[in-house]
């Protein structure tokens, strides 16, 4: 039904990326909007972004991050294997237009998340500045395509294994010290965007986030994807992901996604014991 | 054998062999076991034969009541299954969830002296024995029109249209948001009231008669109306329910712990999460539980809750205990497995820790005011009355609205203030040319058979505008 017909380890075994068939799927896909994907009947319904999509060949592209065991299951299936379910594409589409000067953050797998944005806002016109963060070079996704669709590309690495060593955030304030930016994408770990987010609230400047909560269904019927936004309560699923940057309650968001934690390291022990 | 029994004996109602309730509060197994074939017949044989029966006029289908029984009298259960089928497409899910004490055994007029006639226990035996001999014939199925529907839905509503039109000779597509289908059936009523074996087998016979099922399908995202129209399709039936949670808006509403009933629901019952780890998706298993409302759907989580361990499981209710709208036997069922009801209070706010997770809440006690606009006294705070329960779960269980996914999609179809799709009471059909919708998405959250109602009326119109024009 959902086959993989290409799979790449982005990094070795923590950034995985595969190519699957769903034509439908592929045809309506927007940048920002993402799937939910499930590898077999017993398992969780996980939400990805998509990456990419083909719409000739009738794909789509996702990259994901092993964190815990759907992702160590979806990792281990190869090229030919069908996911069980793959649903979308949901979520609101990023809204794109020409502002003038835009800077981009990307962090961890949020790059993958940012590529087609990025691609989009420099596809109308805009100039693109692009911020991206890893820990490590080792983990650093996606530079090269970023850099195409980027006019100016600055790297940080936590450990300084590759360019700025150090966070996101201090590239982002020698930028805006530099330049009058008209909107800051920032997509990546919640402290992330909540850092970008308080640098530019502080100046002013629009900025937009795409938001990661835990989801179900992904199509607004359970409520548990819900994020407060501007003090009002959100769906991310179908309101968002995409929200507006400093109106976003992170430290409500942090907590939230730690609900299952026990939960998740059982299953992911289970997992482990059972592979070895 | 009427002849050994004693009057008072042949007028008393057949009890249901149920699990016991001790035992039954912590496992998933269905509580209701079903009659025996001789516990079936000696409750048909207390039906009446009315002339005319009134127990037909409280079903919203009007099956034929007194036909079913007397086959079921007679030891003809495959007839019975055959009559009850003519009306209702999914006897074995009503003769378990329908409301009978106010629609069919409402009515009955045994039930003005003594105890009426288990018409839905009855109903249930003579599908489940239908289904497990799997000896009735599959209906015939009409020389092919060459036409093509679409169902978008594939609760009963969508089921029925499905079922009623592959058999008229369409070629039909159900087309559903979620990887399994069966909408409520599935996701919301637990497997220990509904099984889900029933449920797919039911599905299983559309299949067999030749209905198309696409899951993974959100219609208005992954596909929408008018493009199922460029595909060829000729007529579109919209049935995809009541399904957006509807919360509170009190203070700590977001706490970890407080949960949606539809996604406590989904993850325990669709994504079978009462067998985590066996399954991936996890649940939260609350020690003190607390139930806000007090429908069917409110304890199917009270009864939810104390299956995955809790110690203490509270309905808080605004109203008392006359206005709960729940089934009279799933309110017994609770009561029965320890679920404590307390009655006219009224949640105020949630408190959390330092971790964002819930660990209590406030209520304001009430009283009967004036009546209100629904005839029903209206409850009103007694002001100072708050008080803390402690608790680390809390399910809102309020009602659902229209979800508007589909809709905003398809702006050329009309919706009510409420955001349902405005359909003709009678045919189904809406605003858009080709296009019919019924069930809970036209209702608001109402009841399966009602659902299933609109679906088989929306069927015959559709059939006629396939067969006659618009
Ligand atoms: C709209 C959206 C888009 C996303 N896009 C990407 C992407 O492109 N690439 C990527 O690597 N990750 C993405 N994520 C995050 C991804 O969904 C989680 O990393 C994944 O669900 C983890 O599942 P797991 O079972 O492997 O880990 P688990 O051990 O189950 O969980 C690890 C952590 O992941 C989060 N998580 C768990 N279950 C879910 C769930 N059902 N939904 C969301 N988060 C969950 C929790 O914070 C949890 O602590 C996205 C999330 C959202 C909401
Ligand atoms: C927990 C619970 C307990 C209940 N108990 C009872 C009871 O005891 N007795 C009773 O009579 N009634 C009960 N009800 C109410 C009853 O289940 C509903 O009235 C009935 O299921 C409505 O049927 P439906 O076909 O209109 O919609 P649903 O059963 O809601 O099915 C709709 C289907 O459409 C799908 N869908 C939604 N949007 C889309 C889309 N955009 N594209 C594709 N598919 C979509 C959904 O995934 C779902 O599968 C209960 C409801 C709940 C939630
Ligand atoms: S469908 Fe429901 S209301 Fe009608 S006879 Fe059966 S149980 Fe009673
Ligand atoms: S009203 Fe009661 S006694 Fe009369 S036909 Fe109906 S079920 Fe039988
Ligand atoms: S994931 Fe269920 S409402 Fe958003």
């Amino acid at each position: 039904m959902f086959k993989i017909v290409n799979r790449e380890e982005m990094a070795q075994g923590t950034i995985v990326l595969n190519e699957i068939e769903a034509p439908r799927i592929a045809r309506k896909a927007k940048p920002g909007q993402f799937v939910i994907i499930q590898a077999n009947e017993k398992g969780e319904r996980i939400p990805l972004t998509m990456a990419d999509v083909d719409t000739e060949k009738g794909t789509i592209t996702i990259i994901y991050m092993i964190v815990g065991k759907s992702t160590a299951i979806f990792s281990k299936m190869g090229v030919g294997d069908d996911y069980f379910a793959v649903i979308g594409p949901l979520g609101k589409a990023t809204h794109i237009e020409k502002k003038g000067k835009v800077v981009c953050v990307g962090g961890g797998t949020g790059i993958a998340v940012l590529h087609p944005i990025t691609r989009g806002l420099k596809a109308v016109g805009n100039e693109v500045i692009t911020i991206l963060g890893s820990r490590n070079k080792e983990l650093l996704i996606l530079e090269e395509k970023m850099a195409k669709v980027s006019d100016t590309l600055h790297i940080c690495t936590d450990d300084g294994s590759r360019g700025h060593h150090g966070f996101v955030t201090e590239v982002l304030k020698e930028v805006l010290a530099q330049e009058t930016i008209n909107l800051v994408v920032a997509i990546g770990p919640v402290p992330m965007m909540k850092f970008v987010s308080q640098i530019t609230k502080e100046r002013g400047i629009e900025t937009l986030v795409s938001l990661n909560p835990i989801m179900v269904d992904g199509t607004g019927m359970c409520g548990g994807c819900r994020v407060s936004v501007g003090g009002k309560t959100k769906f991310a699923c179908v309101d968002g992901p995409e929200f507006d940057g400093h109106a976003v309650d992170y430290d409500e968001l942090s907590k939230r996604l730690q609900a299952y934690q026990s939960d998740e390291q059982m299953s992911m022990q289970m997992c482990k014991a059972a592979a070895q | 054998m009427s002849e050994i029994k004693s009057k008072k004996e042949q007028k008393s109602r057949v009890k249901m062999p149920e699990q016991d309730p001790a035992v039954r509060k912590r496992n998933f197994i269905e509580v209701p076991l079903g009659l025996t074939p001789e516990m079936a017949q000696a409750e048909a044989s207390r039906c009446l034969q009315c002339k005319n029966p009134a127990c037909v006029e409280g079903c919203p289908v009007s099956v034929n009541i007194p036909g079913f029984i007397n086959k079921i009298a007679q030891g003809d259960f495959e007839g019975a299954a055959i009559t009850l089928w003519t009306k209702n497409a999914l006897p074995a899910v009503c003769g378990r969830v329908c409301p009978q004490e106010i629609q069919c055994e409402g009515r009955c007029v045994l039930g003005k002296k003594g105890s009426s006639v288990a018409i839905g226990y009855l109903e249930r035996f003579a599908a489940d024995y239908a289904r497990e001999k799997g000896s009735v014939e599959l209906p015939k199925v009409a020389p092919k029109t060459g036409k093509k529907v679409a169902v978008i839905g594939s609760g009963p509503s969508g089921l029925t249209v499905a079922g009623d039109l592959i058999v008229k000779g369409y070629d039909v597509t159900i087309f559903e948001a979620f990887h399994q289908p069966g909408g409520v059936l599935v996701y919301g009523i637990p497997e220990f009231r509904l099984p889900k074996s029933i449920v797919a087998s039911e599905v299983a016979t559309l299949e067999k008669l030749g209905v198309k099922i696409e899951l993974n399908s959100v219609v208005g995202a992954t596909v929408t109306i008018d493009e199922l129209f460029e595909e060829g399709y000729s007529a579109v039936y919209v049935g995809v329910g009541a399904g957006l949670p509807r919360f509170m808006n009190l203070p700590g509403e977001n706490l970890i712990g407080v949960f949606s009933a539809n996604e406590y629901l989904t993850r325990t019952n669709l994504m079978k999460a009462y067998l985590f780890p066996e399954y991936d998706t996890p649940v939260a298993r609350g020690k003190n539980v607390v139930i806000l409302g007090a429908g069917n759907v409110a304890m199917d989580a009270a009864r939810t809750a104390m299956r995955l361990g809790a110690d203490s499981v509270k309905v808080v209710y605004r109203r008392s205990r006359e206005e709960m709208p729940a089934r009279a036997e799933e309110l017994h069922h609770a009561e029965q497995e320890g679920i404590e009801f307390v009655l006219l209070t009224s949640p105020v706010q949630f408190f959390g820790d330092d971790k964002g997770r819930l660990c209590g809440m406030e209520c304001l006690k009430m009283e009967l005011g004036e009546p209100d606009s629904s005839g029903r006294r209206r409850p009103v705070p007694i002001a100072g009355s708050e008080y803390k329960i402690e608790c680390d779960l809390v399910v809102v269980s309020v009602g659902a609205e229209p979800n508007p996914l589909l809709t905003n999609a398809t702006p050329d179809i009309t919706l009510n203030k409420w955001g349902n799709i405005v359909a003709h009471t009678v045919t189904g059909k809406t605003t858009k040319k080709g296009v019919w919708a019924g069930g809970d998405i036209v209702t608001g959250m109402a009841t399966v058979i009602l659902a299933m109602g609109a679906g088989r009326e929306a069927a015959n119109s559709i059939h006629d505008y396939l067969t006659m024009g618009w």
